[in-house]
């Protein structure tokens, strides 16, 4: 029992995913500020945004639900705590269990669904509007990251665990093959949309609804949906890792060749993010079921074809 | 709370209140956000809602009808926030001093912690009187 919540509340889920988390914000900060030729915020200044908004004053709009607008952040925190354990439990400790595959698509599902119970509860006319994008944007992104999530499941032999799959993956890292690496390229853009990251912050967009759902949260709820971006940027990436490059090793050079994999990712992602305008809601649609969508079947079809 | 009060000094967010200006503070405002200084040194950030923010930057005189607006503007923020005059108008009301539709006593508007003077300030100066916030906020310890 003890053994668990300490997986739970330490080490691959709450205190270390924070951490850690908080840090990867730095690094996009960072790398942003040097992408805009720009010297950027020292080292812990996400832990200095952290303790700040959690000794301010929590502001409670009038005409909000009030439950809803409360619960919403602290139980979109709680799933990604529930991710992080999972992911982390059977990418470190090699703990899984039969299906956990579905239970991260659906996890990662319902951390959407929270944001947009959050905005949608707030009674403010430009949350509302970012919940209805970030309704859209999950309708554009589902279909296609299941069929990412699919060409693993296929080319590890049809295993529904996240361990069978690194299992799988000790001969050769799945990115190898064609249809690997289509998953992998088409992947990282769902992970992108998924993490509302440019150019795919449509429900966000700071210059037209100004933050979207997290508009009228102030104070420690705003904190809690802080820290849960901050965790997504740790979960996604080591999803990605976990799936298509052979996941993380943790013996001899082993560590520094899955902290590079790892860097490489959030690192494109980075890139990505600050040298892309944001698209607009259609664009994305039209993105993810004409274009993204057939191809990511054909990637499908290869990988039942063993390619 | 002198521990809070430091963390407060290293994350200060900022909103950008106008209160009928010419928009010259505002455009050297907009000055002060651009890459060449680069606020998020200090980890100042522009926020889009008066709910994010810590720090008010108000700009302008106040005419009568935008002062009842600056204040529900100030209700709303959560405390504690912090509120800093930029510009003449903001200390002195500058040009507009004789003015039929002014408000004469700007501090029972919103209460200011800091003016920064000139006509507009140079980004230089809203960067000194930044620093100088985050002295009194050290100092309130």
């Amino acid at each position: 029992m003890t053994r668990w919540l300490f997986y739970l509340l330490v080490f691959p889920g709450f205190l270390f995913t924070t951490i850690l988390g908080l840090l990867i914000v730095w690094v996009d900060r960072k790398v942003s500020a040097r992408v805009q030729f720009r010297q950027g915020p020292p080292l812990f200044q996400n832990f200095n945004d952290i303790f700040k908004l959690f000794g301010k004053e929590t502001m409670i709009v009038k005409e909000s639900a009030r439950t809803v607008f409360v619960s919403a952040p602290i139980f979109a925190f709680g799933m990604i705590v529930l991710l992080a354990t999972i992911v982390g439990l059977a990418a470190i400790n090699r703990i899984g269990f039969a299906g956990d595959i579905i239970v991260v698509m659906y996890l990662m599902m319902i951390f959407s669904v929270a944001v947009i119970l959050g905005g949608g509860s707030s009674g403010n006319v430009y949350s509302s509007l970012g919940a209805g994008r970030e309704i859209k944007l999950l309708l554009a992104d589902e279909l296609v990251f299941i069929l990412v999530c699919l060409i693993p499941i296929i080319q590890s032999g049809y295993k529904l665990r996240i361990d069978e799959i690194l299992v799988a993956q000790e001969s050769g890292v799945f990115i190898g093959s064609i249809s690997g690496a289509i998953g992998f390229i088409l992947g990282l853009l769902c992970i992108q949309a998924k993490m509302t990251l440019p150019p795919f912050h449509i429900p966000e967009a700071e210059t037209e609804i100004v933050e979207g759902p997290f508009m009228e949260y102030s104070g420690p709820l705003l904190a809690f949906w802080k820290l849960s971006q901050g965790m997504m940027y740790v979960i996604y990436p080591a999803l990605l890792v976990i799936l298509f490059l052979g996941g993380f090793k943790w013996t001899g050079i082993g560590i520094l060749y899955s902290v590079l994999k790892y860097l490489l990712i959030v690192v494109l992602m980075i890139l990505i993010k600050n040298t892309n305008p944001r698209i607009r809601i259609d664009t994305a649609l039209n993105f993810f079921w004409r274009i993204a969508a057939p191809i990511c079947l054909i990637g499908v079809v290869l990988s039942v074809w063993g390619l | 709370m002198g521990w809070y009060k430091r963390r407060l000094a290293k994350s200060l967010w900022v909103f950008h209140v106008s209160g009928s200006p010419c928009n010259n503070c505002d455009i050297e405002i907009l000055d002060l956000l651009t890459p060449k200084y680069d606020l998020e040194r200090f980890g100042i950030k522009l926020v889009g809602s008066i709910r994010h923010a810590d720090v008010l930057l108000v700009t302008g005189v106040f005419n009568q009808k935008v002062a009842p607006k600056i204040r529900k503007i100030y209700e709303q923020a959560p405390k504690p926030i912090f509120v800093v005059g930029v510009g003449t108008c903001m200390s002195g009301a500058c040009c507009f001093r004789d003015s039929y539709n002014i408000v004469e006593d700007r501090q029972a508007v919103i209460p200011v912690d800091l003016y920064i003077p000139g006509c507009p300030p140079k980004p230089e100066a809203m960067i000194a009187a930044v620093a100088k916030l985050l002295g009194v906020l050290n100092a309130r310890n």
